[in-house]
């Protein structure tokens, strides 16, 4: 008996210890901080740090340009999480139907855009984009990827690019791992392929189709790499294109208080609509 | 008809192929390009083969800083996930096979983590750092990112499903004691869960660009990312970066691709399994 609690100890705590300091501390502090702002007696006295209760959240939520970035990335998502997600349910079901010839190909192919980093996947599509750099000059020339209109959507499909093939393959995994007598009774009905796939094969991946899509709602409030990296090749994208952007600039003014406090709104708005989101589906099951 | 069956989901594929590997190519092709002919050769085809060229100038640009960015991403990345996959799986096994007052609690409360994006933590991390002046340290980068929640989840569904009681059980007959039969029997059952988690992790922090971006003033401590994003902001002052930049984006992802042929096995059949549960 006591054995056990020296090895719960071993087990445990570490793990515990790091994510109270590096995961609950933060947010706690970053509460804190947020309730705070910065006074200043004259001009040129001395900075002090008082309790501001929800000023700081009054200016968030008053803040014009951080709201815009907040529709931004949601347009984006609404647009980009379900092209990306019903792209990798093709190619998945592509792959699980035996219509294709070359499976193992197709499936490294598609997963290797996920080995490069965001950061390094933007500079590389910028420069794509780029009309003056571009092995695409026709399209280049013809339409400016890079500005207002187009760009948000030049981004979108920098993160498509790298993520289709790794929701893929988990789709595609969740489909192996279907028994084979599942698909028995529908052959002898007659099924046809897209029959089946509709009617057998997506209803009994829908488990990781949530997954991948909690994963891919989260990954688009936290878009940063690709709007910071593309604001070398485009002047369309400020300083404050997207909320995280908004968090980085805020914070090298450096005024900390409100970095905090659209910090701690953001990672509320994620956890709400990631949880939101678990939620209809749930119910959607349940029916 | 069989036939036009075949053809038109073999034609999809083929065109999502060109899609996510003409890119890659392209960047293949123009790294190895001189910067005179960079802009004035076809795109996707070679010119005269300069790579060598081009690897040795971004290897000795300022002192071999590039390299020195390289070896920084193995660490930070390596070892955090290495690091961070042991801690989450004695976690999520404890979770998994003992009963003790509390469990369900810290379960909730690690699983909340996952929900928490990990970009809203680093301000918050920054601010801590500077409090013990630790900020621009490798520890300020290497120490959060050991944190891997999610690493717990899957560590715990999986210890439930594949390390029987009775095993544990007859270990203690054995006069086995908890740690030793950890080590010895249950991370072996675990083992395909072990690397599916140390893939998550791995990428994660890979990907995690904000953290070392607010963390990091000092270019010496710099992931690779960090050090061709610094570079890229600066290519309209100076042009002659940019093949550098390509350069490197190119070595930078070699190591990643080639680690992801030979666990691409592992991957997939652990990630299969985590998605269902």
């Amino acid at each position: 008996m006591k054995g056990k609690w020296k090895a719960l100890t071993f087990f445990i705590l570490p793990f515990v210890l790091l994510f109270a300091a590096f995961y609950l501390a933060p947010i706690l502090y970053a509460i804190k901080q947020s309730l705070y702002k910065v006074e200043r007696k004259g001009t040129f006295g001395k900075a002090t740090e008082v309790f501001g209760g929800l000023d700081q959240y009054q200016r968030v939520f008053t803040d014009g340009p951080f709201w815009e970035s907040i529709g931004r990335v949601l347009l984006f998502g609404i647009v980009q999480v379900p092209v990306m997600l019903g792209l990798a349910l093709i190619f998945a079901l592509l792959l699980d139907s035996g219509l294709v010839k070359g499976r193992r190909f197709f499936r490294l192919a598609f997963f290797v855009p996920y080995a490069v980093p965001g950061v390094v996947a933007a500079i590389m599509w910028g420069f794509l984009y780029s009309p003056n750099l571009s092995p695409f000059t026709a399209v280049t020339s013809a339409v400016d990827l890079l500005d207002a209109d187009l760009v948000l959507w030049s981004m979108a499909n920098v993160v498509t690019w790298v993520y289709v093939g790794y929701n893929m393959l988990i789709i595609y995994s969740s489909l192996l791992a279907i028994p084979q007598e599942v698909y028995e009774a529908a052959k002898i009905d007659g099924a046809g392929a897209i029959r089946t796939a509709w009617s057998i094969k997506i209803p009994l991946v829908m488990p990781a189709i949530v997954l991948t899509t909690v994963f891919s709602i989260i990954g688009t409030l936290q878009l940063l790499a690709e709007p910071a990296v593309f604001r070398t090749f485009s002047s369309a994208v400020t300083s404050t294109y997207t909320p995280n952007l908004t968090v980085y600039s805020t914070s090298s003014i450096p005024n900390f208080n409100l970095a905090a406090a659209f910090s701690v709104v953001l990672a509320l708005a994620t956890c709400v609509l990631s949880f939101a989101f678990l939620k209809v589906t749930q119910r959607g099951g349940d029916k | 008809m069989k036939n036009v069956n075949r053809l038109a989901p073999t034609l999809v594929m083929g065109a999502a192929t060109l899609y996510f590997l003409v890119p890659i190519w392209w960047l293949l092709v123009a790294a190895s390009k001189s910067r005179g002919q960079f802009t004035n050769t076809a795109p996707l085809w070679f010119a005269d083969f300069s790579l060598v060229d081009n690897l040795r100038e971004l290897f000795a640009y300022r002192d071999g800083v590039f390299l020195r960015w390289m070896l920084n991403s193995v660490l930070y990345t390596g070892g955090a996930a290495l690091l961070g996959t042991l801690l989450a799986a004695m976690c999520g096994y404890a979770l998994a096979k003992y009963r003790f007052p509390g469990r369900e609690a810290i379960f909730n409360v690690v699983l909340s983590g996952v929900l928490v994006p990990a970009t809203a933590l680093a301000l918050p991390l920054f601010l801590i750092f500077s409090q013990f002046e630790a900020t621009n340290t490798f520890w300020s980068v290497f120490l959060p990112s050991l944190v891997n929640p999610f690493g717990v989840y899957l560590a715990r569904i999986y210890a439930t499903a594949s390390v029987p009681d009775e095993l544990l059980e007859a270990a203690r007959l054995d006069g086995s004691g908890e740690i030793r039969t950890f080590f010895t029997i249950s991370t072996r059952l675990m083992f395909p869960a072990l690397v599916t988690i140390f893939l998550f992790h791995f990428v994660a922090v890979w990907n995690n660009f904000l953290l070392p971006l607010i963390m990091l003033g000092e270019e010496k401590l710099f992931p690779v990312t960090l050090g061709l994003y610094s570079w890229n902001t600066q290519v309209n002052q100076i042009p002659e970066l940019r093949m550098l930049v390509l350069t490197g984006a190119l070595v930078s992802i070699v190591p990643l691709v080639i680690a992801f042929l030979i666990l691409q096995r592992f991957w997939r059949n652990g990630l299969g399994s985590g998605a269902i549960k």
